[in-house]
C-alpha cells in the first residue's frame, strides 16, 4: 500500500534525512527548522541544533515562529550571548552544518534575501541577510531547502546576500578558513548537488512521481540532470506521522491569541 | 548609579531630536513599552540602531520618528514583511529612510567593539556578499599577522540605548534572564542608557553567573510592567505569537495601522 503524501512533505522529510545524528547544526527559521526538528524527532534524536538567537542544543517541542521564542530557550541546554554565538561558536568553527532557506536561488547556489530589483530602487524589499551571510561560509558545509519555482530558482540572483559558490562559481577558491559551501539543495520536486568541478546546480535525484519536464518547467536557467538519476525514497508512515503530529502541535501553539491586542 | 524614573521622565530627559539611539532585545525582551513612549513624545529625526527592527521599529518608522536605519533583518519574524518599514523604503511614507545594511555578525562585533571602547570590529565576514557594495561602512583590511583578507566595520556608539529586563533591585543592579542576546554590549557601548525592568524589587534573585548590569553602568531604570508585550519576558509573560501574526493585517494598510496607532499608543498608553 502507497502513502499519500504532498509535494511540501516530500520536501520535509528529504532535507530531515540529510542530517546525521553526529552533526551541529546552524538552524535558519522555516522550513530549515521543520525538516531539522523532523530528523530530531525521527532518525536523529541527538543531532544538535543551534539557532542564532543563543539556544545551544535546543528540542522544542513545537516549531518555534520566530528564533528567539522561549521554548527554544527553555528546552536548550544552554544560552549564550548573541556575539558569542556568532564569534565563537559559528566564527570559531563549531558549526558542522548551516541550514538555510531562501526568497531567491541561482545555479551556483548563491542567495538573494535582500531585494527584487534595484537596491536603491527595489521593487520588493525583503527582510536582508540576518545570520545567513557568515553561517553559509564559516560553516563547514551547508544545506538549503526551498520550494521550486522560476520566481525562486533564476538564472542570476538580483542580490548575492548570501554567497553559494558566486557569480562564476569561483568564490570560495584561495579564500581559507572557510567552509566548502552549499553541498545539497532540497526542493519539493527534487535534489540537486554542485558539479564538482564548475559548482553549478546539478539535480542528482527526482521525488517520485515528478518528472524532467516538472523541474525544466520550475527552473529559470538550462538545468543540468546527473548521468544516474536516482529516485527519492517516498516518506515512511513514521516521517509523516511525526510530521503531521509536529505540524498540528505547533499551528494548535501559535495561534492561541493571548490578549489579542497589547 | 541609575537614576529612577518615569518611563515618561526617562524618555523626555535622555532622549533628543535627531539622535542614534538603540533598542535592543534579540527577539526576547524588546523594549515595546519605551517605543511607544517615543512614539507618544513625537521625537524626530533619530537614527535607529538595532540587529532585527522588528514589530517595535515598524510601528516607529510608521508613526514617523526615523531618519535612518541601521539593521541586519528587517521582517517580522516567522510571518514575513515588516509592512511600514517596507513603504517607508519603497514609496517614501511616511517620508523617505536612509537604510544602511549589515548581516548579524557585523553588527554583533559593531557592538562588542563599541563596548569595548574601540573604534572598529574585525570578523571573517561578508565573503562574496554584494553588501560590501551597498554599504559604505563595511571594509576590508588584511591581518598584519597571517595576511588573511577580513572584514571591518566601525564599532556602534549610540547615543542612547533602550533595553528591557527581568528586575531591577532598590539600588538600580538589573537582571537579565533566558535570551540575553546584545543587550549587555549595547548599554555598555552607548552615551546613555534606559532599561526599563518588569519590577523593581528587595533583592535580585541572580544566581553567580547572572547577567547583571551594575547600576554605575547604567543612566536611567524605569518600571514598566509588561514591557516587552508582544514580545516576551521569560519568567513573567510569553511570546504573543498570535498579535506578531495580527500585525501583518494591521501594518499592511496606512490607515488600519495609523487607527491601531491612535487606540494603542496614543490613546491607551498616555500618562
Amino acid at each position: 500500500m502507497s502513502l499519500e503524501f504532498t509535494s511540501s512533505e516530500m520536501m520535509s522529510v528529504t532535507a530531515a534525512r540529510a542530517l546525521t545524528n553526529d552533526m551541529t547544526c546552524f538552524v535558519g527559521i522555516g522550513l530549515p527548522s521543520e525538516a531539522a526538528n523532523l530528523a530530531r524527532l525521527t532518525h536523529a534524536p541527538d543531532v544538535t541544533l543551534i539557532y542564532e538567537s543563543g539556544t545551544l542544543q535546543t528540542k522544542p517541542d513545537v516549531l518555534p515562529l520566530s528564533i528567539g521564542d522561549g521554548e527554544l530557550c527553555e528546552s536548550a541546554l544552554t544560552t549564550v550571548s548573541v556575539p558569542e554565538m556568532f564569534r565563537y561558536w559559528l566564527q570559531g568553527g563549531h558549526i558542522s552544518v548551516g541550514f538555510l532557506g531562501t526568497a531567491q536561488i541561482d545555479r551556483f547556489a548563491n542567495l538573494n534575501t535582500t531585494l527584487i530589483g534595484d537596491y536603491r530602487e527595489p521593487k520588493v524589499r525583503l527582510p536582508g541577510g540576518g545570520g545567513a551571510p557568515e553561517i553559509a561560509t564559516n560553516a563547514k558545509e551547508v544545506f538549503i531547502t526551498v520550494k521550486h519555482s522560476k520566481r525562486t530558482f533564476v538564472k542570476d540572483v538580483d542580490f548575492v546576500t548570501t554567497v553559494g559558490f558566486g557569480r562564476d562559481g569561483k568564490a570560495r577558491d584561495n579564500v581559507p578558513h572557510i567552509g566548502r559551501g552549499p553541498t545539497v539543495v532540497i526542493t519539493d520536486l527534487c535534489i540537486l548537488k554542485p558539479d564538482p568541478e564548475t559548482k553549478e546546480l546539478v539535480v542528482t535525484s527526482l521525488h517520485p512521481n515528478v518528472t524532467r519536464e516538472d523541474v525544466i518547467e520550475a527552473t529559470g536557467w538550462n538545468i543540468r540532470f546527473a548521468d544516474e538519476l536516482d529516485t527519492t525514497s517516498a516518506p515512511t508512515a513514521r516521517e509523516l506521522d511525526v510530521l503531521r503530529d509536529l505540524k498540528a502541535r505547533t499551528n494548535a501553539h501559535h495561534s492561541s491569541t493571548q490578549s489579542g491586542q497589547q | 548609579m541609575a537614576e529612577f524614573l518615569s518611563l515618561q521622565e526617562a524618555v523626555s530627559k535622555h532622549i533628543n531630536n535627531g539622535d542614534t539611539v538603540a533598542m535592543e532585545g534579540f527577539t526576547h525582551l524588546i523594549p515595546f513599552a519605551a517605543g511607544h513612549e517615543i512614539i507618544r513624545q513625537e521625537k524626530r529625526d533619530l537614527t535607529l540602531i538595532r540587529m532585527t527592527p522588528d514589530l517595535v521599529y515598524d510601528q516607529m518608522i510608521g508613526a514617523g520618528c526615523a531618519k535612518k536605519l541601521i539593521f541586519s533583518w528587517g521582517g517580522n519574524p516567522g510571518v514575513g514583511s515588516l509592512h511600514r518599514l517596507r513603504d517607508a523604503v519603497e514609496k517614501g511614507w511616511p517620508h523617505q529612510i536612509e537604510i544602511l545594511e549589515h548581516s548579524h555578525a557585523a553588527m554583533a562585533n559593531a557592538y562588542e567593539a563599541g563596548a569595548a571602547g574601540l573604534p572598529l570590529a574585525v570578523l571573517r565576514g561578508y565573503v562574496g556578499s554584494d553588501l560590501p557594495k551597498v554599504n559604505d561602512q563595511i571594509k576590508f583590511i588584511e591581518c598584519p599577522f597571517t595576511g588573511e583578507r577580513l572584514a571591518a566595520v566601525p564599532s556602534v556608539r549610540p547615543d542612547v540605548a533602550v533595553i528591557h529586563a527581568q528586575r531591577a533591585d532598590r539600588k538600580g543592579n538589573v537582571l537579565i534572564e533566558g535570551i540575553v542576546g546584545i543587550q549587555k554590549e549595547v548599554v555598555l557601548a552607548a552615551k546613555r542608557s534606559i532599561v526599563t525592568v518588569e519590577e523593581v524589587v528587595d533583592d535580585l534573585g541572580a544566581s553567580v553567573n547572572a547577567c547583571v548590569l551594575p547600576s554605575w553602568a547604567i543612566t536611567a531604570i524605569a518600571e514598566a510592567p509588561k514591557g516587552a508585550k508582544p514580545s516576551y519576558a521569560l519568567g513573567y509573560y510569553d511570546r504573543d505569537n498570535a498579535f506578531y501574526k495580527d500585525w501583518d493585517g494591521i501594518a499592511r494598510d496606512r490607515d488600519t495601522f495609523q487607527a491601531w496607532l491612535k487606540e494603542n499608543v496614543f490613546e491607551k498608553g498616555a500618562a
